[in-house]
C-alpha cells in the first residue's frame, strides 16, 4: 500500500515523510534529535513526559513530538527560545521530585534524564522542592530487580512494556494524583507478585527507578579471596552484545575480548556456558523423542507440545499463567543451571578442587536468571550451584572499572574443559535458535542424515515475527525410529510472552498440533534479554541476530552432538542422557504459583 | 467457589466480562462487601481475565472504590475550602465524639467510618456530609449527631 506523502518543514529544511509519521521521527529522518523520555521505540505513544515539545508555526501551544503527527504544510522549530526554555522548565519540574543522587546512582552514567539534565545544564531549582516527600525505601525483594520510586518519573515505559510486550502488567499506574505511582498488586512487594523477573521493564527504564539487582562487588569480592576458586561462564547471547558497553556497533562478535577481559578481571578460568548448551540439546532432544515414542508407540498419555524450559522468564510466566500445563514443559534446566552442578561435581572433580571452595559466576543477558540461581531446586550439586548471576550490563561496569581497554584485547580461547562448544550452541541466543539446534541434532539421531536445509540453516524458524511455525517431514528413519517415518514434525517458536501468550492458548483449546515449540520470555530471544545493553529496540535486536547466525557459521562444529567434550562427559560422568545422574543434575521440577 | 468468587461472577454475569465492565463491578462489590478485598481483586481480575496490579490500579485511582475495609455506613464530610470554612471541622469533632473513632477509622462494631472527602459539588449548601449514597447538605455539629443517631439506631 503506497503512503501519502506528507511535505513540512523542520528548522526550515522542507522534507517529504510518509502520512502518519511522527514529527519526532520526521525530526529524526533529518538528523535532528529531540530528546525523549516516555517514548519508546518497542512501546506505544504515551505523551506524558512533555520533553520533546516542538514549536510549531501558528499554534499556540507546543506539541510533543513523540505524539503528534505531521501534517501538510507544517512548520516546525526544534530548538527555539520557546522550546528550549519550556523543555528546561519541564525537566526542572521532573528533577523537582527527583531524588537526583547521582554520584551514589546505580544509572549515573547510563541515564536518560541525567543526560537531558546535563545538556540543558539544569541549575538551580526553582520549583518547590517534593523530594523529601518521596518514599526513598528501595523495594529489594526480588534477586533479579530493584525498585525505587524516589527516581521514577512516571513515564510509564514498565507499565507499558509488561503488558504489551510481555501480557503480564505485574507493574500499573496506581493511586492518584500526588500520590500516583507505579506500582504492585496492592503494593505487594516484586517478589511477591506476577513479575518473571525478565527485565524488560528494567530495559527500559530511563532513570534508575528500576535496575537489575546488581552483584558486582560481591563478586569482585570472591575475586580478590585467595581461598575462591573462581569460574565464570558466559551465555551466547553476552558476545553479540558486550561491545555496546564499549560503543561498539550493535551485533559486534568479541567473543575473544570478552575472554581476555574475564581473564584480566582474574577469574581463575573462563568457561562457557555454550557447552552445556549442547549438553542441553541432547538431553532435551531424547526426552523429546521420548516423549514422542511414548506417545506414537506405546500409546501413552504423555504431555505434548513439549515445551522448551530455557528461558527463566518463560518459566515463571507458565508457573503463574498456565501451571495446568506444567507437565508439558521439558524437566532440563536451563544451560546456565545445567552448568553450575557440572562444575561442582564433575570438573571440580577432574581439576582436584574442593566444591565448597568454588565460586560459580554467569555472565547472563538475562535478569530473571538471577532469580533462577536463587531456586531451592538448584542444588542438585550440593551446593548452591550457582553462586553470582551478572548482566552483560553489570560485566561492562567491571571491564570498566578495571580500567581494562576492552576494544583493544586481543583475542583469546575459553579454558578447557567446560568451554568447547558448538555453533549449534550459539544459536541458543537467538528466537528460533534452540529450534533449529535440537532439529539439527534430533534429526540426524533419527536418519543419520542432516537435516535438508542448505547448509543446516533452518530459515524458517529464524526472524522477528512474534510467532514462527515449521514442520520437518523425517525422511529414511533408521530401523529404531521407525515410527517416525513420514511424520510432519510441527514446531512452532514465540518470543515475547505476549506471543508466548498466543502459543499457551492455542494448546490449551487444542486447536494446537505442534509436537514441540520454543519459547523465550524476551523479545528476539536472550538477544534482546533484559540484562542487555540499554537502549534495546528492533533496529538492534536484530544487528545482535546476525552477529550469532554469523558467529554459528564461522564454527567448525555446528550440531551440538559433535561437541566432543559432550561425548567425554557422557562416557566417562553421565553415562546416557536422562540417566539417573542427569536425572539428578541436570533436570528440575516446576512449582505451579498463583496469577497476582 | 467463595462466597466473594460467587458474587464476583455473578456481577461479570450481569455486567460483562470486558475491560468496560470493570467499573460497575467495582461499584456493586464495594455496594454490598463496603469495600475491595485482596480477594475481592484477584476475584475480579480473574474473572475478567485481566491482571490484578491492573485492576487494584482502577481501584485505587478512585476514592469511592476503598481497599482498606470500611463500616456498614461510610461518612464522608466534605473537607474542601467552602464547607470548611462553613464549620466542617465542628461536624467531625462531633462524629469523633459520638462515634468514639478517629478520623479515618471505622468503628469497632464495624458499623461506621468517619472520612473527608473532596469537594461534591453542594459548596452553595455546605457544609455536606454523605452517608453511603445519600447526601445531606447544610449540616450543623448538631445535625449530623442527629442523623447519626437516625443511622444508629436503624441498626
Ligand atoms: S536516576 Fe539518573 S538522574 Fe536520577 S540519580 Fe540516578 S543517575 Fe541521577
Ligand atoms: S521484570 Fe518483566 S514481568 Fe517483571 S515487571 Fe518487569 S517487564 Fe514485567
Ligand atoms: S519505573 Fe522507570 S520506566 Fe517505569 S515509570 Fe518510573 S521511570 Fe518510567
Ligand atoms: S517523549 Fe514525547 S511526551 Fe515523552
Ligand atoms: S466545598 Fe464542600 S461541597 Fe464543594
Amino acid at each position: 500500500m503506497s503512503k501519502y506523502k506528507v511535505n513540512l518543514k523542520i528548522n526550515n529544511i522542507a522534507v517529504s515523510v510518509d502520512e502518519g509519521t511522527t514529527i519526532l521521527e520526521a525530526a529524526r529522518q533529518l538528523n535532528f534529535t529531540i530528546p525523549t523520555l516516555c517514548q519508546h521505540d518497542d512501546l506505544c505513544v504515551a505523551g506524558n513526559c512533555r520533553v520533546c515539545v516542538v514549536e510549531q508555526k501558528g499554534a499556540r501551544l507546543l506539541p510533543a513530538s513523540c505524539a503528534t503527527p505531521v501534517s501538510e504544510g507544517m512548520e516546525i522549530q526544534t530548538n527555539s527560545l520557546k522550546v528550549r526554555q519550556a523543555r528546561k522548565h519541564i525537566v526542572e519540574l521532573l528533577l523537582a521530585e527527583h531524588n537526583a543522587d547521582c554520584t551514589k546512582c546505580f544509572k549515573s552514567g547510563y541515564c536518560e534524564l541525567q543526560d537531558i539534565s546535563n545538556d540543558y545544564r539544569i541549575g538551580d531549582h526553582i520549583f518547590l522542592d517534593l523530594v523529601k516527600e518521596k518514599d526513598k525505601e528501595r523495594d529489594i525483594s526480588s534477586p533479579s530487580i530493584e525498585k525505587d520510586d524516589s527516581k521514577c518519573i512516571r513515564c510509564q515505559r514498565c507499565v507499558r512494556t509488561c503488558d504489551s510486550m510481555q501480557y503480564v502488567s505485574a507493574l500499573a499506574v496506581t493511586h492518584k494524583g500526588n500520590n500516583m505511582r507505579i506500582s504492585t498488586f496492592m503494593d505487594k512487594p516484586m517478589n511477591d507478585v506476577v513479575c518473571t523477573n525478565c527485565g524488560q521493564c528494567i530495559n527500559r527504564c530511563p532513570t534508575a527507578a528500576l535496575t537489575e539487582r546488581n552483584y558486582i562487588d560481591e563478586v569482585f569480592d570472591v575475586i580478590y579471596d585467595p581461598n575462591k576458586f573462581v569460574v565464570v561462564q558466559t551465555a551466547p547471547a553476552t558476545r553479540v552484545a558486550i561491545g555496546e558497553e564499549f560503543g561498539m556497533e550493535p551485533g559486534s562478535r568479541v567473543t575473544g575480548k570478552m575472554v581476555a577481559a574475564l581473564r584480566r578481571l582474574g577469574f581463575d578460568k573462563v568457561l562457557d556456558t555454550d557447552f552445556t548448551a549442547d549438553l542441553t540439546i541432547m538431553e532435551e532432544g531424547t526426552e523429546l523423542l521420548t516423549r514422542l515414542k511414548e506417545a506414537l508407540v506405546d500409546g501413552k498419555e504423555v504431555a505434548l507440545p513439549m515445551l522448551t524450559s530455557c528461558s527463566p522468564g518463560w518459566i515463571k510466566f507458565q508457573e503463574h499463567m498456565y501451571p495446568d500445563l506444567l507437565d508439558n514443559l521439558s524437566t532440563c534446566k536451563s544451560p546456565q543451571q545445567m552448568f553450575g552442578p557440572l562444575a561442582k561435581t564433575y570438573y571440580a572433580e577432574k581439576i582436584n578442587k574442593n566444591p565448597a571452595d568454588m565460586v560459580v559466576v554467569s555472565i547472563m543477558p538475562c535478569t530473571a536468571k538471577k532469580f533462577e540461581a536463587e531456586r531451592p531446586e538448584m542444588r542438585g550439586s550440593g551446593y548452591k550451584d550457582v553462586d553470582y548471576v551478572l548482566t552483560t550490563r553489570e560485566l561492562g561496569r567491571m571491564i570498566h572499572q578495571a580500567g581494562i581497554e576492552f576494544e583493544k584485547l586481543e583475542d583469546e580461547k575459553y579454558d578447557s574443559i567446560l568451554g568447547e562448544s558448538t555453533g549449534a550452541a550459539v544459536i541458543f541466543g537467538s528466537t528460533g535458535g534452540v529450534m533449529e539446534a535440537a532439529l539439527r541434532t534430533a534429526y540426524e539421531i533419527v536418519t543419520g542424515k542432516e537435516v535438508p536445509f542448505t547448509n543446516i540453516n533452518i530459515k524458517p524458524v529464524r526472524g522477528m515475527e512474534g510467532v514462527k511455525e515449521a514442520s520437518v517431514k523425517i525422511k529414511d528413519a533408521k530401523p529404531e525410529w521407525s515410527f517416525l517415518e513420514g511424520v510432519d514434525v510441527n514446531v512452532a517458536i514465540a518470543h515475547g510472552l505476549v506471543n508466548a501468550k498466543i502459543l499457551m492458548d492455542k494448546i490449551k483449546s487444542g486447536e494446537a498440533n505442534y509436537h514441540f515449540i520454543e519459547i523465550m520470555a524476551c523479545p528476539g530471544g536472550c538477544i534482546g534479554g533484559g540484562g542487555q545493553p540499554m537502549p534495546t529496540n528492533m533496529e538492534i535486536r536484530k544487528k545482535r541476530a546476525a552477529g550469532i547466525y554469523e558467529e554459528d557459521e564461522a564454527m567448525v562444529l555446528r550440531k551440538s552432538h559433535e561437541n566432543a567434550e559432550v561425548t567425554e562427559i557422557y562416557k566417562s560422568f553421565l553415562h546416557e542422557p536422562l540417566g539417573h545422574k542427569s536425572h539428578d543434575l541436570l533436570h528440575t521440577h516446576y512449582t505451579p504459583r498463583k496469577r497476582q | 467457589m467463595t462466597r466473594i468468587e460467587e458474587l464476583v461472577k455473578e456481577q461479570a454475569d450481569k455486567h460483562g466480562r470486558q475491560r468496560t465492565s470493570l467499573m460497575p463491578i467495582l461499584q456493586a462489590v464495594v455496594g454490598s462487601e463496603h469495600y475491595l478485598s485482596e480477594d475481592a481483586l484477584v476475584a475480579i481480575a480473574r474473572e475478567l481475565d485481566l491482571s490484578s496490579a491492573d485492576v487494584f490500579g482502577t481501584a485505587t485511582f478512585y476514592t469511592f472504590l476503598d481497599t482498606v475495609p470500611r463500616g456498614k455506613y461510610v461518612i464522608r464530610v466534605c473537607k474542601t475550602i467552602t464547607c470548611h470554612m462553613k464549620g466542617k471541622d465542628e461536624v467531625i469533632g462531633a462524629l469523633e465524639d459520638m462515634l468514639k473513632v478517629k478520623l479515618g477509622g471505622t468503628t469497632t462494631d464495624g458499623k461506621f467510618s468517619l472520612l473527608q472527602a473532596n469537594c461534591l459539588g453542594w459548596c452553595h449548601k455546605g457544609p455536606v456530609m454523605l452517608v453511603n449514597d445519600e447526601v445531606y447538605p447544610e449540616i450543623s455539629a448538631e445535625k449530623a449527631v442527629e442523623i447519626i443517631g437516625g443511622y444508629l439506631k436503624k441498626g
